[in-house]
């Protein structure tokens, strides 16, 4: 191969009739790690100016098309042009300076060091990372020690600092799974303004309904191989799930999401009997103070899913930390099942039946370790249980969880290895492998694919059928109505009002989230 | 800039032998522990005229190898909790006084103080470390350098030196010839360690704190339980390595088991257990530890002076955890 190769940019199916020089043009991209394809053949092409939307399925290989294009691992075969250029970068640094910015599915910082020390590392410009930051209207401190920054910072942070290069393709790897949706609003702020200067965004997102707001075109990968590009407003939702999935699966998704949406309307009978819940009241909080709650009272019964809606910051992760005995509370009560209830350290909650799904899921993962060892390690954390292992037992419980959350275990030896979205089933799974009965999912969704998503929403309301008490936090709120009998809205660290689960639409929740009172707000 | 994507299709089979071998170290180790041995074998007959693969060469190896493989046992354990254990060594130097200082009282009673006196700093260590929060690497060194002070006073005094005979039996005695005695107690050790890292609880919990402890701790584990456990471990092992030494050289002395200290290490690192925790394991370990002691029989062969070892066990330790580092960073 020699000097530039120039390539038609693809025509879309819905006949885009421009033929412009693609920016970027991947053919036949593949990575194999041993005996797992992880990516057997995608091509890519994206154009100057646009927003291009790379979806697919957890493990469908979508990070592992961006390392290959932004210069983490070499790809087996295929070619990659940019610019007109055929290139391979060889580093994620000469990447940059080909002009193509990568924000990572998982936070790329080392978080022994402050901000500054990590920017100086990389040799990053500060100011110029300082600027994008005011730009989006944040402020970072940039002397804290990057461990203490909450997730979403650390994303924007990531952002700042891809932007900074101010890059020809900037690539977005699910950037805003765990953003709230005030912070998601600043990132498509940023996309479009790229898209004005005619630079280019490649965007990896579960959430279809983003794609349909900013993405001028799409391509969809299954399995490892690109099966189609198209213009996300033309196809609308369901044609990308079905590309997505396939057709027949995509038929039982369908199917799946009527009958889900039946159950959320018939499921909560709760309500129906409001001195019901009183009664079986498992878990109760009384005028609760830690950190950014102030005064936050609520109660969950048995078999209710109570949702939390809130922006950024408002108290929500101190919430449940204090309930997984992560943190001590200020003041107020907490009682379980009438009595009072203080954890002092995770075990403490987990012995009581109180598990946490935390909203980063590095926290909770064994990244070294097998899937097997990630779902069952709770079971082992009292040295009651330090002797030989059950195999038999443990083998059938971890099976289970597996099976319900459909985990690939294609790569299951390390979970490190697993696609972002897999990683986040184990830490679901591990409780479901070791049994609670207040469950507190703090974003449980985050990085899971449209098809797995509705099986989490469907599982959490069949264990809430089976009695457990549960306590939701999604930044993503269209998942409220879906999952959740009542749905308190906080801010500033008190519940300002309360919807029950089907009224809870993003207009009613974002009210309420902002602080304003939903008749003033109506009047 | 340009590459020929040909040049980069390699064919599948040979991937997924390079996987095979990432993931199971100890394969290429065994290798490389086979090249050792026909390194010394040629060596030796070069030099002395005589082979080295001989039954009795590879049992005195073994015999030789046991003190080290104990040693390193603990040493494992530790360091597969992201810890480590610098005490080792006076603590099997420790274990070998105690159990001649009492052997004159009954064989039961001069094993039982060596392992106590283990049992003993291992605990110190642990509850430095688990509840305390005290660095490892500066707990053990301060409970190596009190025991080395103590035992300084003892060292000074004569005292009677009764090594118990089922010390000195399994430290030195071969049975059928060339089956050390040590061996066997080694077998032992290997066996519930490997099975022990694999199917217990307390094995899946070593691996969990060393991989991950905030994941751990959000698991419901309490940290300080399994360090504390592990420390007292690795003491109770480098006692046990204390007696086998003690055993074969009939005659406790402070430096008895100084250059062990570097060499668990070493051996741990070659065997491709990760220093930072959660990854690893025993199998590795043994081989590690015959490796070196080849490697050690290989230099004195060659005449090599003890700083020469010295530059070149702390030489592998450095090569090899930045291989290692290389190699499970970038697959
Ligand atoms: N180092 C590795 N070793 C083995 N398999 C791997 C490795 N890295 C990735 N894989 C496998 O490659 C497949 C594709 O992973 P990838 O991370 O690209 O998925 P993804 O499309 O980004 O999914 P997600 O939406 O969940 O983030 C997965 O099945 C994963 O298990
Ligand atoms: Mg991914």
């Amino acid at each position: 191969m020699e000097g530039a190769v120039f390539r038609p940019l693809r025509v879309s199916c819905n006949g885009m009739s421009k033929q412009t020089a693609a920016l970027l043009e991947a053919r036949g991209v593949a990575k194999h790690y041993g005996p797992v394809a992880a990516l057997r053949a995608a091509d890519l092409s994206v154009a100057p100016g646009e927003i291009h939307a790379l979806l697919g399925a957890n493990g469908a290989g979508k990070s592992t098309l961006v390392k290959c294009l932004s210069g983490v691992i070499r790809p087996d075969t295929g070619t990659i042009s940019f610019g007109g250029r055929a290139v391979r970068a060889r580093s994620p640094m000469h990447a940059a300076r080909l002009g193509l910015a990568p924000v990572f599915q998982d936070p790329a910082l080392v978080p022994d060091l402050s901000v500054t020390q990590n920017l100086r590392l990389t040799g990053m410009p500060l100011g110029r990372v300082r600027a994008e930051l005011a730009a989006m209207e944040l402020s970072v401190n940039f002397n804290e020690q990057v461990g203490d920054l909450a997730l979403p910072v650390l994303r924007m942070l990531d952002l700042a600092r891809a932007l900074a290069r101010d890059p020809q393709l900037l690539i977005l790897d699910e950037i805003t799974a765990a953003l709230p949706s005030d912070l998601a609003e600043r990132v498509f702020a940023v996309m479009r303004e790229r898209r004005e200067k005619g630079r280019s965004v490649l965007f990896i997102t579960h959430r279809l309904a983003e794609v349909i707001a900013i993405c001028d075109r799409a391509t969809i990968l299954r399995d490892g191989r690109d099966v189609g590009t198209m213009v996300p407003r033309e196809g609308g939702e369901a044609r990308i799930v079905e590309i997505m999935l396939g057709p027949e699966a995509a038929r039982a998704e369908a199917r799946a999401a009527e009958l889900s949406e039946d159950d959320v309307a018939v499921a909560p009978d709760a309500r129906e009997r409001p001195d019901a819940v009183a009664a079986d009241a498992v878990l109760e909080l009384d005028g609760l103070r830690a950190g950014n709650v102030q005064e936050l009272s609520l109660r969950i019964a048995a078999g209710e899913v109570v949702g939390v809606a809130a922006l950024e910051g408002q108290g929500q992760d101190e919430l449940f930390e204090v309930l997984a005995g992560e943190r001590k509370p200020e003041s107020g009560e907490v009682r379980l099942r009438g009595k009072p209830f203080r954890a002092r350290h995770p075990y403490d909650a987990i012995r009581k039946g109180v598990v946490l799904v935390p909203p980063d899921r590095l926290l909770a993962l064994l990244p070294q370790r097998s899937v097997r060892e990630n779902v069952a390690a709770p079971h082992y954390s009292t040295p009651l249980r330090w002797g030989p292992i059950n195999m038999r037992d443990e083998g059938r419980r971890v099976r289970h969880a597996v099976d319900a959350l459909q985990i690939d275990m294609r790569a299951a030896r390390q979970v490190r290895r697993l696609s972002g979205g897999n990683q986040q089933k184990v830490t679901i799974a591990r409780w479901l492998a070791s049994g609670f009965t207040t469950l507190l999912c703090n974003d449980p969704t985050r990085g899971v694919d449209v098809g797995t998503k509705r099986q989490v929403y469907t599982l959490l309301r069949e264990l809430a059928a089976d009695g457990a008490a549960i306590l939701f936090f999604s930044s993503e709120l269209a998942e409220f109505p879906l999952v959740c009998d009542r749905v308190l809205t906080v801010y500033g660290g008190r519940v300002t009002a309360e919807l029950p689960g089907p009224a809870a639409d993003e207009a009613s929740l974002l009210q309420a989230m902002h602080g304003l009172d939903l008749e003033e707000a109506v009047a | 800039m340009t590459a020929a994507p040909e040049a980069l299709a390699r064919p599948g089979r040979l991937r997924a032998a390079q996987q095979f071998l990432a993931d199971n170290p100890v394969i290429v180790l065994v290798g490389v522990l086979a090249v050792l041995f026909i390194v010394t074998d040629i060596v030796n007959r070069r030099d002395i005229g005589e082979p080295f693969i001989t039954w009795n060469q590879l049992s005195t190896t073994l015999l030789v190898a046991a003190p080290l493989g104990m040693i390193a046992a603990g040493q494992t354990l530790v360091m597969l909790t992201g810890g480590i254990d610098l005490s080792v060594a006076l603590t099997a130097t420790a274990a070998a006084f105690a159990t001649s200082w009492q052997g004159g009282n009954g064989e039961v009673q001069g094993v039982a103080a060596g392992l106590a006196v283990g049992l003993g700093i291992g605990l110190v260590n642990g509850i430095g470390v688990g509840i305390f929060r005290v660095n490892p690497l500066i707990m053990t060194l301060g409970t190596s350098s009190v025991t080395f002070g103590l035992l300084s006073i003892y060292a000074g005094k004569p005292f009677e030196k009764i090594v118990p005979e089922i010390v000195s039996t399994l430290g030195s005695d071969r049975f059928f010839d060339y089956l050390p005695a040590n061996l066997l107690l080694w077998v032992a050790v290997a066996a519930i360690l490997i099975l022990g890292l694999r199917y217990t609880g307390y094995g899946r919990m070593l691996y969990a704190v060393g991989d991950n402890p905030v994941a751990a701790r959000l698991a419901g584990v309490r940290l300080w339980q399994v360090r504390v456990v592990v420390y007292a471990l690795c003491g109770v092992f480098s006692a046990l390595g204390g007696l086998l030494l003690v055993g074969f050289t009939a005659n406790p002395d402070l430096g008895l088991a100084t250059p062990y200290l570097l060499q668990s290490v070493a051996a741990v690192v070659i065997g491709g257990t990760s220093i930072f925790g959660g990854w690893g394991g025993y199998s590795g370990t043994i081989v590690g530890v015959l490796i070196l002691t080849v490697l050690g029989s290989l230099l004195t062969l060659l005449d090599a002076e003890e700083w020469q070892r010295q530059v070149i066990y702390g030489s592998i330790i450095i090569v090899l955890t930045a291989i290692y580092a290389r190699v499970s960073g970038t697959d």
